[in-house]
């Protein structure tokens, strides 16, 4: 396929939840082979934005395609091409905890191929060697590090080789050491199965390591997406104070606190 | 006062109209499930259901036989009380006979297999929503409902009404042990009693009723459990929550069941 093909495209998505606004008409494309960070801090929306674009959380206004197919509009054949094609590495890790570690990786072949037994657990071992974690093949993830659990994530995610593959918060809860281990885990894997990988992180350290091009998002809203050069270099004052790791003002909650004040009608 | 307490009911009937929803919904799609699965590649999930019946089933075998032999001692004794007055002890055996197979045993086998099953199988739904193993099945395209609901209701409608059978077997010999201990019963004259007194309704009505509260655990148990939001003490709501009208529904149903064949005749 082609390079500069889209490979996941949002239009005007809107998300709310108790009519408090989530996502407030999101635009975003992803070319084919990049790597887009989606980066922003807690409560910015950018993770209910990745379970809309994978096909979780449907929008209430607005469109998702990946690869050309709405992952809510589409046939039941078209949407099992579809998941075939994408791996998705939860934040927590989510592994079936009644699984062992190969067994988690080997579900989804079993599901969607059909490749015997045998050779689902060396294509399983492979994928952990990939990530490092072959010793931790028969183990239950309970008996897993945070690090161990996000690779082991990323390997059932690698398992059907994706064309994309989406990482929700891959540095979320680890130290820097294991965190930088994991940036570049995901640049070599990227270089090696020249997928579209889509990242959602607050870390700015780890964002600048692994991306083509950046996504910063504020309230629901995209502030800026362009590449990590340009979006170091930016002057908008919010972008700023999010590169510069500033609190917020303090009479941004003065402010608050007065509001409150006032409604309590007291 | 008297507005916030008619917003607390309005709420109150909305969320219970809300969670029927859910229920019935979710009934609707495991059936349809349940009846597509056989036409689709690895549609029947049997490893799964076979695992389901050994938890649901075989690991509650201990507990429904102590608690009905107790109830058929308890019913033996209580009843012998009674009967005695009028001098007719030996309706012991019948008595005994007919309470465990329509009421006791069904009653008794669900309520234990609530407990033991239905809170495990709301526990650990729960935790796989919060934990996101649940998002993680719907985006490799398993559904959890063919994936997880279905294997479990179908292990309850199997191992309930066998638990039961085991349950009616294990009651009257509860009964039959007082019987034969201290009212100095002969067990052949317990168990001829026993065979003349029961008819072949007495069995399949406990079942049918075996078979419904089995449905009413499955379904209440996992959708309370895939409609957990928030942490490990959301899980210890929603499994309590779960027990809890499980027993309402299955003591309801019962009587519902018990009215519909009592006017049968």
């Amino acid at each position: 396929m082609e390079r500069d093909a889209i490979a996941v495209e949002v239009r005007g998505v809107r998300k709310a939840f108790d009519e408090q606004p989530v996502l407030d008409g999101v635009d975003l494309s992803v070319r084919r082979g990049e790597t887009m960070v989606i980066l922003g801090g807690s409560g910015s929306g950018k993770s209910t934005l990745l379970r809309c674009i994978i096909g979780l959380e449907p929008p209430d206004e607005g469109s998702v395609s990946i690869d050309g197919i709405d992952p809510y509009a589409a046939s039941w054949s078209q949407l099992e091409q579809l998941r075939r094609r994408i791996g998705v590495a939860f934040q927590g890790g989510a592994l079936f905890g009644s699984m062992t570690v190969a067994e988690n990786i080997e579900l989804p072949i079993a599901e969607f191929t059909r490749v015997p037994p045998a050779t689902r657990r060396i294509i399983a071992r492979i994928k952990l060697g990939m990530v490092g974690l072959e010793d931790a093949m028969d183990r239950r993830p309970a008996e897993l590090s945070g690090g161990m659990i996000k690779r082991a994530a990323l390997a059932r995610a690698l398992a059907l080789d994706p064309s994309i593959v989406f990482f929700d918060e891959p540095s979320a809860g680890l130290d820097p050491v294991t965190a930088a281990g994991l940036d570049r885990l995901l640049v070599q894997l990227k270089r090696a199965f020249d997928a579209t990988l889509v990242v959602v992180t607050h870390e700015l350290a780890s964002a600048f390591k692994i991306a083509d091009r950046m996504a910063l998002m504020h309230e629901g809203q995209f502030l800026v997406t362009a590449t990590p050069e340009v979006i170091r270099k930016s002057e908008d004052p919010i972008v700023r104070r999010f590169l510069d790791r500033a609190p917020p003002e303090a009479g941004d909650s003065a402010q608050k606190f007065e509001k409150f004040l006032d409604d309590l009608e007291v | 006062m008297l507005a916030s307490i008619s917003a607390r009911a309005g709420r109150a009937a909305l969320s219970f109209l809300a969670e029927t929803g859910a229920v019935w919904r979710l009934a609707t799609v495991s059936l349809a499930r349940f009846l597509r699965g056989p036409f689709q590649r690895r549609g029947v999930r049997l490893r799964s259901t076979i695992e389901q019946i050994v938890r649901a089933g075989h690991s509650s075998l201990p507990l429904v036989g102590l608690i009905c032999f107790l109830a058929g001692m308890i019913m033996a004794l209580q009843s012998a009380y009674q009967l005695n007055k009028m001098g007719a002890v030996d309706l012991v055996a019948d008595l005994v006979a007919i309470s465990i197979t329509r009421e006791l045993a069904p009653l008794l086998t669900a309520i234990i297999v609530t407990g033991r099953f239905g809170s495990a199988v709301t526990a650990e739904l729960g935790t796989m929503k919060v934990s996101q193993e649940i998002d993680a099945l719907t985006v490799m395209g398993l559904e959890p409902i063919s994936f997880l609901v279905v294997p479990r209701l179908v292990a309850l409608a199997i191992s309930l009404p066998c638990l039961t059978i085991f349950a009616d077997l294990i009651g009257i010999a509860g009964g039959m042990s007082v019987a034969t201990l201290v009212l100095e019963m002969g067990v052949a004259g317990y168990l001829a009693k026993t065979v003349e007194a029961l008819a072949l309704q007495d069995i399949y009505t406990g079942l049918v009723k075996a078979f419904v509260f089995a449905l009413i655990i499955g379904l209440i148990c996992c959708q309370r459990g895939l409609a957990t939001r928030g942490g490990a003490e959301e899980v210890g709501r929603s499994t309590t929550i779960s027990v809890v009208r499980s027993i309402a529904l299955i003591v309801g149903a019962d009587l519902f069941v018990t009215a519909l064949f009592y006017l049968r005749g």
